[in-house]
């Protein structure tokens, strides 16, 4: 009864867009598909909605093989990141224009309308004109007409990517609300996007997706403490995870020339090279730490972010206040080395600081 | 600055305005003139300078044997053949450029581009070399001097027009707009008709526009696929001979020829001004 996909792959040109893969989607569920631009997530999207056919691979939803059926006999409904609504319909026309194609009845049409235009909000603008309405209040609306329409799977292909910084805060909350409360146990519900935060916040399983192959599957608590590889740690991190070219050697990690005290999680590994993975908030500025230059210093909300080098070595650094730098100025960090990562010669994640839950 | 910037603006406009308006009141004071009012002394308003009469009028619509010139047969044929052919090229038009918009062709060497060029490269020709094929392609299917001839040949003409307008519009369309559509349980076919369609409206008066205005102007094709059973308005008004013909019916037949156009030009605006699609994508 679950939509199974079983290695799928696209490659239209002489680049894989999904390259082998497979999935297994259980109702009522909500499924995260992270990765970065042109990571094969819309074309992933499309192929289950039916507008793109895999080039091999079965795909499957309640016993069907889902690949015979036509887009428009497949009851998906999808919200693009470009806010897409029929331009010539109001709000109400728009919303119930997938309602009427399956000849649902007009009582019915109205009561779910209602309920829908509630859940996101938009209660009284349904005589409103597409054009006069926000972006945000756009994206509300093709929000609205998947949700009404009741769909068995609920696409969303980066709804928030194209909304200003504020708003996106705004409607990622109501999303979250919206998923937990508004959705019946027979839909699934599948959401991409480039932005880790999402995906942490959404907090539900996770396809990790790159060059169309998918790198790590799992949820969302799991992406975050055990990257299975260094690119899954860059891709599931904002700012990406820092990586540190080092070695170990007894009780002590080298990179850099900075030498730090090896951490208790680290105690099985051999003494060799690593690839050292933290992240940008486990560096703190510290009077008695190492010395690194500051490149760029920008400021986000109430946190500020520094690019520092040394030597060859880039690492980005979260200050959880708001402080001003100058460029070029030499600043002293710590590494917090009990939330330190190691990768091996082969990118693969040989140690976290939650231990490795995989072989 | 900003005063002097405005007083030359609307300085040129009214000017301009003058320029191009004036021919126009000329021409419509003089078509209500007589004999008298042309000849003897220069007049301009009616009943001040002149008393306007309706007598140019009356002879367009006159037979020939009651010393009238008879307009009104070419000008049905020349709003019968423009409105046909325009009509037949826009739903054609549409439809051909939806698809060369929409979906990729691949027949050995020839792509989308090339098809779309094919249209195009039909109005790059210069007309007098089409002449001869024409005349030749009409008078082999029994089609010379007659309207459902001339209505062919149009279409021919009218068509790049059409495809061209049509194409150009139908790209700026988002495809994810169609893809919607399909997704809301539309087939390909309602998803054209029920959502591209009426979102394509402004394109579709665009091409319905310059179809209307080269289809009503043309004289050239007018002129050597018909001889003496059909006759368009363009070929009428030219052989007109201010020698026989008073000034003040060919004043007034002029007015009627760019009638027509006026009234298009003007809806035309209004419709422009309205429809937009700044609401399919961002």
């Amino acid at each position: 009864m679950n939509l199974i996909g079983e290695n799928i792959t696209y490659k239209p040109d002489d680049q894989f867009h999904l390259n082998d893969v497979s999935f297994n989607f259980k109702k009522g569920n909500l499924y995260t598909i992270l990765g970065r631009t042109l990571s094969g997530k819309t074309t992933f999207l499309k192929t289950i909605a039916g507008l793109l056919n895999p080039d091999s691979g079965n795909l499957s939803f309640e016993d069907n093989d889902f690949i015979k059926i036509p887009v428009w006999e497949r009851n998906v409904a999808m919200v693009y990141q470009q806010f897409i609504n029929y331009p010539h319909l109001n709000v109400y026309d728009n919303i119930i224009f997938p309602l009427k194609q399956r000849k649902i009845s007009e009582d019915q049409i109205k009561k779910d309308v209602e309920e829908a235009l509630k859940t996101v909000g938009l209660v009284g603008f349904e005589n409103r004109k597409i054009q006069e309405l926000s972006g945000g209040q756009q994206q509300r609306v093709a929000l609205a007409r998947s949700l009404a329409k009741k769909a068995k799977i609920l696409l969303l292909d980066e709804p928030l990517v194209n909304l200003d910084y504020k708003l996106r805060e705004q409607l990622r909350e109501e999303f979250k609300r919206i998923f937990t409360q508004g959705l019946s146990e027979d839909t699934i519900l599948i959401y991409s996007t480039t932005d880790p935060q999402e995906v942490m916040e959404l907090n539900g399983e996770v396809i990790v997706l790159d060059e169309g192959k998918v790198l790590q599957k799992g949820p969302a608590k799991e992406i975050f403490e055990n990257p299975r590889t260094l690119k899954v740690a860059e891709i599931s991190n904002d700012p990406p995870m820092n990586i540190l070219k080092g070695t170990k050697s007894s009780e002590k990690l080298n990179f850099e020339n900075i030498l730090i005290k090896s951490p208790p999680h680290f105690k099985n590994l051999s003494d060799q090279s690593y690839n050292f993975g933290i992240r940008a908030s486990e560096i703190k500025l510290d009077n008695q730490g190492e010395e690194f230059e500051i490149e760029l210093a920008e400021i986000s909300g109430s946190e500020t972010l520094l690019h520092l080098k040394k030597g060859e070595s880039n690492v980005i650094a979260l200050i959880e206040e708001v402080m001003n730098f100058k460029i070029h100025e030499k600043v002293k960090i710590k590494f917090n080395e009990n939330k330190l990562y190691a990768f091996d010669q082969n990118e693969e994640l040989v140690s976290s600081p939650y231990g490795v839950s995989h072989g | 600055m900003e005063k002097l910037y405005k007083f030359l603006k609307y300085t040129f406009i009214i000017l301009w305005t003058v320029f191009i308006v004036a021919p126009f009141l000329w021409a419509i004071s003089t078509s209500f003139k007589d004999f008298q009012s042309v000849n003897s002394k220069v007049t301009y308003i009616p009943w001040l300078d002149f008393e306007p009469t309706l007598e140019g009028w009356r002879v367009l619509v006159k037979s020939p044997a009651r010393g009238g010139v008879d307009i009104v047969e070419p000008y049905f044929n020349s709003l019968f053949v423009t409105c046909t052919a325009s009509l037949i090229s826009i739903v054609l038009g549409t439809l051909a450029a939806y698809a060369l918009s929409r979906f990729t062709f691949k027949a050995g060497f020839v792509r989308n581009n090339d098809i779309t060029f094919f249209f195009i490269s039909q109005r790059i020709m210069p007309p007098i070399v089409l002449s001869i094929p024409f005349f030749i392609f009409l008078s082999t299917i029994g089609l010379l001097d007659s309207l459902i001839g001339l209505v062919v040949v149009y279409i021919v003409l009218l068509m790049p027009i059409a495809v061209w307008i049509m194409v150009d519009f139908f790209n700026r369309v988002p495809k994810e707009l169609d893809e919607t559509a399909l997704i809301d349980g539309c087939n390909p076919y309602q998803a054209f008709y029920k959502v591209v369609l009426p979102n394509s409206i402004p394109g579709l008066i665009v091409a319905g526009m310059f179809c209307i205005i080269f289809g009503w102007i043309d004289f050239f094709f007018a002129f050597i696929l018909t001889f003496t059973e059909v006759q368009l308005l363009p070929v009428k008004v030219v052989a007109l001979n201010s020698s026989i013909t008073p000034w003040w019916s060919l004043s007034a037949s002029a007015l009627i020829s760019v009638a027509p156009l006026i009234i298009v030009a003007f809806v035309v605006e209004r419709y422009l001004s309205k429809g937009n699609l700044s609401g399919a994508l961002k």
